[in-house]
């Protein structure tokens, strides 16, 4: 990367705290333009509410977000959102008694203009707008695999399905950065593996950087080009796939919280 | 609506989505050939006697003002999925606004604005078709007013204050005869009589354009009607449309919608805002039925029975709230106090049955919750949600749709014993 190029999402200094916990403590972190960059830690280092922080879900204590040049810090999540930075969440959150056409259609809302006068009357501009929305929402729902789904309660797809539908919405946001929280949590090797290309794939196909949590190692290794390690809210190393292999704190924190558990 | 049974027909048949607006039109019609007849036509004096009994033209006005309102109530708990315990607010807000500005009630001031008062007479004196987009306004206004610091709060909350603000509204037209010296409200004695309205009018001699007076029923029936109807467009195009999605999903998931860029307070104020208009419209035909406005209609329990007709109706469907809306409105004006009247004389008994209306409603309610939780005619989501258990609900009973495939259990690396996670393992 070089030192011109503008970072698509940078942190400076993230500091999240609930009352007398901080869950998130002075974290720096970069997404260079076009990068595919990991988070990763032990279970409640943090991860989560550090993506929960970038989008405008929590309040942060201290620091600042800058997503392509823009401050967005203490902007609300439908601002974030809509600036482009988008997002799929852990434990799946469709909107399950709509289609999954609707459910990427929703996520245009900011990018559709007809208002309530305009949708009334049904004005032409408002058909062209919804005719657009509609092969727009299709597309994405063939470029994720589940295109013959559009017509389908979200709440009836398969779990596999439902991760795709989530990743088709956020991409309906048209973000400059795609955050995905655990993307593979539930899937099997094969189709963990099949992720690390479909990941690739989005980054080329819609010019986007990702920054994904994910807690199977082999994908993690594979798929990202960077990888930040977080361990109860501090960084605790960063660097590419080899460095982290290899860094002993990496191994500590893991090794030490997996033996903890082991005994207790 | 797959609720319709599907029969083959021959010829033509209307595309599925239009077979309830054009059911609605011809009931519409039916009735109001069914009135005309009544009226004016050569009819047998027992038939024109069961229908006043059983079928009052008053009454059908009345349920119509109800089913105005319940669709604007429907757009903001069956749509956006805000609880609002309140919605007599607008009803009365609307209603004022008509006792406001087509009365001689403001004696201080005098402006005629293509009035139908007596031109001599003092007072406010508007064109009604004027107040009423009026009371639109003002009651949109409203919505926005009490919408803005209450809709931060979530479910059970927000329900609370709207049913603060459902009961602070009234108490201020039932107490506002004396506001720091002004008279707002007129007090007990309400705001009577309202201005006539200028309509087309359907009489013996036929079709005409005049001011309609206290007993032209028919008249106000077919304004109601289009009320209605205007009210179920409206519904239906905002549905379809790009807020009708923002509504659903922030009904559906706001926090995902909020990440989604759907702006929650805005969305949230438009829902509110939009139901309240329905109600104010409402509102105003109250007042111009019943030619005039009175506090004491404007209680707790015409919110709570507006709710009812949502929910029993059909939440989020609007041919399914109008149902609601009418059948109740209709047992509680009439279909009561005349089964009660028939019971009484046939078993020579002399029981007060409308003094059992909220027993009657009350077991009614909890026998739909037991047996028909998504009412009489839902929308076909909610119906799904309620009839199948869900990925949530399967959960809480028990199912561990988290749980690894099983083809994961049987790697090798990852059997290690007393080990919970996986990732130590492997990097």
């Amino acid at each position: 990367m070089t030192a011109a190029v503008q970072p698509a999402l940078q942190a400076e200094q993230i500091k999240v705290q609930f009352g007398g916990l901080i869950a998130v403590n002075g974290v720096d972190f970069t997404v260079p333009k076009g990068g595919v960059v990991s988070l990763i830690g032990p279970n409640g280092a943090g991860k989560t509410t550090f993506f929960n922080a970038l989008t405008g879900l929590y309040k942060l204590a201290a620091g600042r977000v800058v997503l392509s040049g823009r401050d967005i810090t203490g902007l609300p999540p439908h601002k974030v959102a809509d600036l482009g930075m988008a997002r799929t969440f852990q434990n799946i959150r469709l909107f399950g008694l709509m289609t999954a056409e609707e459910n990427v259609k929703v996520a245009m809302h900011s990018h559709l203009k007809s208002g309530i006068f305009g949708t009334v009357l049904r004005t032409p501009r408002q058909r062209r707008e919804e005719r657009a929305a509609h092969d727009t929402a299709l597309e994405l729902l063939d470029f994720v695999g589940i295109g013959k789904t559009a017509g389908e309660y979200a709440r009836n797809l398969s779990y596999g399905d439902q991760r795709r539908l989530e990743v088709a919405r956020a991409l309906a946001l048209r973000p400059k950065v795609l955050l995905l929280d655990e993307p593979t949590a539930g899937m099997n090797p094969r189709e963990s593996a099949q992720f690390t290309e479909f990941v690739h794939r989005v980054r080329s196909e819609k010019d986007l950087s990702i920054l994904l949590i994910e807690h199977d190692m082999s994908v993690v290794m594979r798929v990202s080009e960077h990888i930040t390690v977080l361990d109860r809210g501090q960084k605790i190393a960063e660097g590419t796939p080899e460095d982290i292999r290899t860094n002993d704190r990496v191994i500590e924190a893991y090794l030490g919280s997996a033996a903890k558990e082991g005994g207790a | 609506m797959s609720v319709m049974p599907q029969k083959p027909r021959k010829g033509f048949s209307l595309p599925h989505s239009a077979r309830w607006p054009v059911g609605f039109l011809i009931a519409a019609l039916a009735l109001f050939a069914l009135y005309y007849f009544v009226y004016y036509g050569p009819v047998d004096p027992d038939f024109k006697a069961w229908v006043q009994r059983w079928l009052s033209i008053a009454s059908m006005n009345e349920s119509l003002v109800w089913v105005m309102c319940a669709l604007g109530l429907n757009v903001v708990v069956g749509y956006a999925g805000l609880l609002d315990l309140g919605f007599v607010a607008f009803w009365a807000i609307g209603g004022y606004t008509v006792g406001w500005f087509m009365s001689a009630f403001f004696q201080q001031w005098n402006v005629h604005v293509l009035g139908t008062g007596p031109e001599t007479a003092r007072g406010l004196h508007f064109n009604f078709w004027f107040v009423l987009i009026l009371a639109g306004l003002i009651c949109a206004a409203f919505g926005v007013l009490i919408g803005a610091p209450t809709l931060r709060l979530r479910s059970d909350y927000l329900a609370l204050v709207t049913l603060g603000f459902g009961e602070i509204i009234p108490q201020i037209f039932y107490n506002g005869d004396d506001l720091w010296g002004f008279n707002l409200t007129n007090g007990t004695k309400g705001i009577l009589p309202a201005d006539p309205v200028p309509a087309v009018a359907f009489d013996k001699e036929g079709v005409g354009f005049r001011d309609l007076g206290v007993f032209d029923h028919l008249s106000k029936y077919v304004i109601f009607v289009v009320f209605v109807a205007v009210i179920v467009f409206v519904s239906l195009r905002l549905r379809e449309g790009r807020l009708g999605r923002a509504w659903l999903a922030i009904r559906e998931d706001e926090l995902a919608a909020s990440a989604m860029g759907v702006p929650l307070m805005r969305t949230k104020l438009s829902a509110y805002g939009i139901g309240a208009v329905a109600g104010g419209i409402g509102g105003a035909a109250f007042a111009i039925l019943i030619n005039g406005v009175l506090p004491d209609r404007f209680n707790f329990s015409i919110s709570i029975i507006l709710l009812a007709m949502v929910v029993l109706g059909g939440m989020g469907n609007v041919w399914g709230v109008i149902i609601g809306a009418l059948l109740i409105s209709w047992v509680n004006s009439t279909g009561l106090p005349q089964a009660g009247n028939a019971i009484n004389e046939t078993f020579d008994t002399n029981i007060n049955f409308p003094s059992w209306s909220f027993l009657i409603f009350g077991a009614t309610l909890v026998l739909m919750m037991l047996f028909r939780r998504e009412g009489i005619l839902p929308e076909a989501r909610t119906r799904l949600v309620l009839r199948e258990p869900g990925r949530t609900e399967a959960e809480a009973l028990g199912a561990d749709l988290e749980a690894p495939a099983p083809e994961l259990d049987a790697l090798p690396e990852i059997e290690v014993a007393g080990d919970s996670t996986n990732e130590g393992k492997r990097s």
